[in-house]
């Protein structure tokens, strides 16, 4: 059995930033549609029914991960992979909506298929944090319901900066791609600062004690 | 929802002060009555009439004011400037045979299209069915064998249109949407998926807003896509219309010539055309160094606020 652990704080932080990034590219989402399938309210029904379906699959996958030996570093590998498979909505965006734009012409469901292809793969995969980080914060059971409501908490308030962000500053500043660029970075970074953290908490040998009563839980 | 007539543009300080009091009094007179109301998917809509002038209304509650209107006992009479300004086309296209007009209203423009080329065809291209309804209902408009309306966005209606080879002599784009034009309908990818559906000598006429910081990143779009444009402003309102071809724009004189060829036909729609050729102006009036709004950048909604 692992006994890795992260600090608290650690996790909390790399929360928010998986919070902020949905939040981000989801609001962008409508941009990167509306050339081939408008600005109708239908655009944006798609892209939420896409975000919320991929959520709610990763919160199913990301908790039964959790209770197969969880580690810091799977945790990472969420991060690591949203980033890599965030990577088509920069780099085939185009080349996926061009066909499905020719081959069916009602907007909504041109819209809908677009979305499931573009972002069902990395938002599900954002998706299974939540869920991960609250295994990898609970140590004692009473405590459950805390850490859950905490880990909401944070993350959802990194949500609304992401919206709040996006909408009324970064595409004022930036470029529809550069910000996409950012949240890759930025997922990537969150990946990187865990496995580090990891590396420096965890190395071969060395048992702190809150990781011996991590274990005596398990 | 802005209206498409920008009313406070041409007002100076003192007059905006005093404005609130002279709606009040001019209130009192003469009663606006509401003859229809209702809630689309896109905004809320009132039909007002006042007197024999009938307005469609785009979000009364935050103070928007008419989008557009008709005189019930002079149907043909255009009643707002910038309506009659959107056919100074015609000097450029003086016998459009195929016509689109991206944005309904009240469908005065198209209706008086079809008045005056009843063998041209017209496609109208309008996202709220309500609106299409309303315009029915309550200004006269109808569709049939030589003009349509298809309820779609306009990116992708004319999107399609560009890979079905379809072409048009005449473009108006009138589509008006949250605080202004759509965003994507304002970008450099745009303007060159308009050009792909424009015929040789087409003219494109793009109802725009004289408003100071965005006035610039549109202006530099459309000279990115056509090179040059007619800038075409009146000091009786606060529109500005671009007129764009796809080939060197005529001279002055070629204009003037035309519009007194023409100004007869126009006549009873009150549409002044031999004062427009000297308003047409390639000037550049903005500051050349903004960026081109594209889709990869194109916060126009935001920018209007500054």
């Amino acid at each position: 059995m692992n006994t890795h652990k992260l600090p608290k704080s650690t996790i909390i932080c790399v929360a928010f930033v998986s919070g902020f990034c949905i939040m981000t590219i989801e609001m962008l989402g409508a941009r990167i549609m509306a050339p081939y399938f408008g600005g109708s309210l239908s655009v944006w029904g798609s892209i939420i029914t896409v975000f919320m379906l991929a959520l709610s699959l990763g919160y199913l996958i990301g908790g039964r991960l959790s209770t197969r030996n969880p580690n810091p570093v799977t945790f990472a590998m969420f991060f690591i992979g949203a980033a890599v498979f965030s990577l088509p909505i920069i780099l085939f965006a185009d080349s996926i909506m061009k066909p499905i734009f020719m081959a069916i012409e009602d907007p909504r469901y041109g819209s809908l298929l677009a979305s499931l292809f573009i972002y069902l793969i990395p938002t599900s995969i954002l998706g299974m944090i939540s869920p991960y980080s609250i295994r990898l914060l609970v140590d004692r059971s009473e405590h459950s319901g805390h850490m859950a409501g905490l880990l909401f908490f944070i993350s959802t308030l990194g949500s609304a900066a992401g919206t709040l962000g996006t909408s009324f500053y970064f595409v004022l500043w930036f470029e529809v791609n550069q910000i996409l660029w950012g949240s890759i970075v930025a997922l990537i970074s969150a990946g990187c600062f865990i496995l580090l953290l990891n590396y420096l908490f965890n190395r071969d040998g060395v048992i702190t004690p809150q990781a011996q009563r991590y274990e005596k839980q398990i | 929802m802005k209206s498409k007539f920008n009313f406070l543009q041409f007002l100076t300080r003192q007059e905006v002060k005093i404005l609130p009091l002279l709606l009040a009094f001019m209130c009192l007179p003469a009663v606006a009555e509401t003859i229809h109301e209702e809630k689309s998917l896109y905004r809320d809509i009132v039909v007002d009439q006042t007197d024999g002038r009938r307005c469609l209304i785009f979000n009364v509650f935050r103070g928007d004011r008419n989008q557009s209107c008709v005189d019930v006992d002079d149907r043909e009479m255009l009643v707002f400037t910038y309506t009659r300004m959107s056919f100074a086309g015609l000097l450029l296209m003086p016998e459009p045979k195929k016509i689109l007009i991206a944005g309904l209203g009240g469908g005065t423009i198209p209706t008086t299209f079809h008045d005056l080329f009843p063998d041209a065809e017209i496609d109208i291209v309008e996202i709220d069915q309500a609106v299409v309804n309303v315009a029915k209902d309550y200004f006269f408009f109808e569709e049939n064998e030589n003009m349509k309306v298809s309820v779609n966005d306009a990116r992708v209606f004319i999107k399609r249109a560009g890979i079905s080879g379809k072409k048009y002599d005449y473009i108006i784009l009138d589509a008006f949407g949250g605080d202004y034009i759509p965003e994507h309908l304002l970008t450099l990818e745009f303007l060159q998926e308009v050009k792909q559906i424009m015929s040789p000598e087409a003219v494109l006429v793009a109802n725009t807003f004289s408003t100071s910081k965005f006035y610039d990143h549109e202006s530099v779009t459309y000279q990115r896509a056509f090179n040059e444009f007619f800038n075409f402003k009146l000091p009786t309102s606060g529109n500005r219309i671009i007129l764009a071809q796809l080939h060197p724009l005529p001279p002055r004189g070629v204009l003037i010539t035309e519009a007194q060829r023409i100004v007869e036909n126009l006549k009873k729609y009150g549409v002044p055309l031999l004062e427009y050729p000297n308003r047409l102006s390639t000037r550049v009036d903005w500051d050349m160094s903004r960026r081109a709004l594209t889709d990869q950048y194109a916060p126009a909604n935001l920018l209007k606020e500054n």
